[in-house]
């Protein structure tokens, strides 16, 4: 099966980390299987979980693995991939700024923060940079409502965001590399 | 391994008996408390033990949330021998020398400490608190990672009770008795919606968790999870043996990492202890508890959702009825309970039915969480009885509005609720007084607004959350929706006309009667509620083209006056160089130019720039 975007990348992706493969495959032996569709579809949201957890994003290739162990089509995968927000198909940033859209920050002033991230990484909410260092995306509430507004970045909290610190945030993601 | 009452109840006991240490001090490590830097302070904290030589003196406990968020990172210090406790709050390392050194719960110098406004109905009397904890009432007081804690708060006891006191008719009518309703929004009375599961026959029936928390601004189930685990899954195994279940799944949300690695540990030390599994505390009964996590998709938060996403499938909703208690996920009778409604279960049945009635009002007894946010000056998670005024929660419990600013209004009930101003204050909250002033009680959230926020992009925003998380299944909410949001996009940046509001209302209440599901039949309630209240807001942004709070940049100008007296410093914040003048001259900006970020607003110090 080919890649019906054409780039060989996805195609490869797993047989470009054999390892990563092999522990989908672990994880997917492991699920009580049988022969009943509607049953094995039971643990399709949580192998997609693993296989994302693995590769970091959900190409077709892996849509398609997951789809035959599970029994299932690549269609019906596709449509639970599509629906959730938390799934995503295309590879993202090295860096994930997350800027909280719950009430509690968008009262406090979430909207100018993305914004100034917006106008500073010249990509919009949900893309990632050309150079795969940076997406921005928008993240409903984290619960930690009293640091309002709450950047995320990978797993780092930043509370009480203001636009002056957008630039500061991206230096220090840069200065870990 | 618990086979008995009597075991649970012995092994309690001698837990209870267990030497202590003088002081234990429990660390606040939630979410909230971990991001505002509780780490460090446990660190600190367990360092300065060792340095001062008093492991004899000290025991240090992880603990849930305390609900204090505006405190973070904070603490509670217990002597055991008196009692006595005192909490302190906004922490910094440094403090943990003098905290140890003092090896007391007392005041310290330079250390913020923090009033604790509950108490707990079932061993305090009332006194002047607000709060009353019931659902929180472990959460911050034990270690959710360590099931004997929870045992030795008289954990699992309801459980034991039930199977071998009571049977399952008992348990149906005791819950029906004690008036509980759904706390996860709806407010339907949770003993009726296990009635009908319980009557239906079926070789298998399901309890699902519901902690698809996905309100923007509440996290309330979320505390409860990471504060005590235990208590759902003590009350899932209740409503099981109720209703004829063996099986109970969690669904909860992968954005919580922290409840569902404590949920996994939980589990895992209730089927050791044989509290969960087969033939518990030495009965037929088995019951068995499974996590499915969720994947970013608010709708499944309705049950029928909910049921299709464990499937495997979309999240989208299904028509009722069939209703769950029918034919639930893989077409069995199931009940889907929220996380605040299963943590009230145990101690109904330990405190019995009329224990919990004398809390809260007639038709909504007990407490309910509420995880206050947004221009409130303390931040945070609040437990209160059903019937407490919105003063005493906004300005009681929150101490009022952030800068001394004006109260303009509480949303309540997240997306699906509406928004109640000043003059609704004193009203009692519970489900029906909500519904009456056209919001609803939801999940808990309260997001305070103050004299800067405009009611017609709160308005927008919240339908922003909906076109958002629409699923797209029904026309209505899909594309009805849409149209909405346009509206309001338009009056937002002065486009409205004179049609605008008689389109929003009629569009609003069409879509309320059409929509398949909860969210797309709630979906207008934000537009509905800020229209009946600030109808004079909407009408300004139409004819006068004016948005009083200034958030609408369309609407609003940034003009230099008179009080000008040259100081540059205009010049220098605006981020597009769009002021101009020279030093000690009247500077002007170029409205072509001008963004209307505001920065020029707010960094004047001569009060020279007006906003129009």
């Amino acid at each position: 099966m080919s890649c019906s975007c054409g780039c060989d990348t996805e195609l490869n992706l797993l047989t470009q980390f054999p390892k990563k493969k092999e522990k989908l495959a672990a994880y997917l032996s492991q699920l009580p299987l049988g022969e009943d569709r509607e049953k094995n579809r039971g643990y399709l949201i949580q192998s997609l979980h693993k296989a994302q957890e693995l590769f970091g994003y959900l190409p077709e290739c892996i849509q398609l693995y997951v789809a035959d162990k599970l029994g299932l089509h690549l269609a019906e995968v596709y449509g639970v991939v599509s629906f959730y927000s938390f799934f995503i198909d295309k590879p993202v940033g090295k860096y994930k700024i997350n800027v909280c859209t719950g009430t509690a920050c968008f009262v406090k002033g979430a909207d100018v923060v993305l914004e100034e991230f917006k106008r500073y990484l010249h990509i919009e909410e949900g893309e990632t940079t050309e150079d795969l260092n940076y997406s921005l995306g928008g993240l409903r509430c984290v619960g930690a409502c009293s640091l309002a507004p709450v950047v995320m970045v990978n797993d780092k909290v930043y509370g009480n965001v203001t636009k002056e610190m957008v630039p500061n945030i991206i230096e220090e993601c840069k200065l870990n590399d | 391994m618990i086979d008995s009452l009597n075991k649970l109840i012995e092994l309690a006991n001698n837990l209870k008996h267990e030497p202590k240490t003088d002081i234990t001090i429990f660390v606040s490590m939630g979410t909230c408390g971990l991001a505002a830097g509780a780490t460090p302070i446990l660190e600190s904290l367990k360092n300065q033990v060792e340095i001062q030589n008093l492991q004899e003196v000290f025991t240090i406990v992880e603990t849930g949330c305390m609900g204090l968020c505006h405190s973070e990172p904070c603490i509670e210090v217990v002597e055991n021998n008196t009692g006595n406790t005192m909490v302190y709050g906004k922490l910094k390392p440094e403090h943990a020398e003098f905290i140890i050194a003092r090896k007391a719960a007392k005041k310290i110098a330079g250390v913020q400490t923090v009033e604790k406004t509950w108490y707990y109905p079932d061993c305090e009397d009332r006194g002047d608190k607000l709060q009353a904890r019931i659902v929180l009432k472990n959460s911050g007081r034990i270690n959710p990672e360590n099931i004997n804690e929870y045992i030795i708060n008289d954990g699992y006891k309801a459980l034991g009770k039930v199977l071998t006191e009571m049977d399952p008719q008992g348990v149906i009518e005791e819950v029906t008795k004690s008036g509980i309703r759904g706390r996860g929004g709806g407010g339907f009375p949770s003993g009726k919606k296990w009635a009908f599961a319980a009557a239906q026959k079926s070789d298998e029936k399901y309890m699902i968790c519901n902690a698809d928390e996905g309100d923007p601004g509440a996290f309330m189930d979320r505390a409860v999870l990471e504060g005590d685990p235990h208590a759902v899954l003590e009350a899932m195994a209740i409503a099981g043996y109720a209703v004829g279940a063996n099986n109970g799944v969690i669904y909860i949300r992968a954005e919580y990492p922290l409840a569902i690695k404590r949920l996994e540990i939980a589990i895992a030390q209730a089927e050791k202890m044989g509290l969960l599994g087969k033939n518990l505390f030495g009965t037929n009964f088995s019951f068995n508890i499974t996590l499915k996590l969720g994947a970013g998709a608010f709708v499944c938060g309705e049950e029928t959702a909910l049921i299709h996403s464990i499937e495997g499938m979309r999240g989208e909703p299904t028509l009722k009825p069939p209703f769950p208690a029918v034919s639930g996920l893989w077409k069995k009778p199931t009940i889907v309970n929220n996380v605040e409604t299963y943590a009230n279960i145990p101690a109904i049945i330990r405190n019995g039915a009329d224990w919990f009635t004398q809390i809260g009002t007639d038709k909504s007894p007990g407490t309910k969480v509420f995880a206050l946010a947004g221009k409130v000056k303390d931040v945070g998670l609040v437990e209160v009885p059903m019937g407490t005024s919105l003063r005493d929660i906004i300005f009681g419990l929150g101490k009022g509005i952030c800068d001394d600013k004006q109260f303009k209004a509480v949303q309540t009930g997240g997306p699906s609720g509406g928004c109640l101003t000043a003059d609704k204050l004193d009203t009692p909250i519970d489900y029906d007084s909500l519904l009456a002033l056209g919001s609803m009680m939801g999940s808990g959230g309260m997001i305070v607004m103050d004299e800067d926020d405009c009611m017609v992009n709160i308005a927008k925003f919240f339908l922003d959350f909906t076109l958002d998380e629409s699923c797209g299944k029904c026309t209505p909410c899909r594309i009805g929706n849409k149209r909405l949001h346009e509206i309001l996009t338009d009056i937002c940046d002065g486009k409205g006309d004179e049609n605008s509001l008689s389109k929003l209302r009629d569009l609003s209440e069409a879509i309320k009667d059409t929509a398949i599901c909860g969210l797309g039949q709630t979906s207008p309630n934000p537009i509905l509620s800020t229209l009946a209240n600030f109808e004079q807001e909407y009408i300004d942004h139409i004819e006068k083209g004016k948005c009083k709070a200034g958030t609408c940049t369309n609407l609003i100008s940034f003009e230099i006056n008179d009080a000008c007296v040259g100081c540059t410093l205009c010049a220098r914040n605006c981020p597009v160089n769009c002021i101009s003048g020279e030093r000690k001259g009247m500077h002007f900006i170029d409205q072509e130019a001008c963004i209307k970020c505001g920065q020029c607003y707010s960094a004047c110090k001569f009060h020279a720039i007006d906003r129009n």
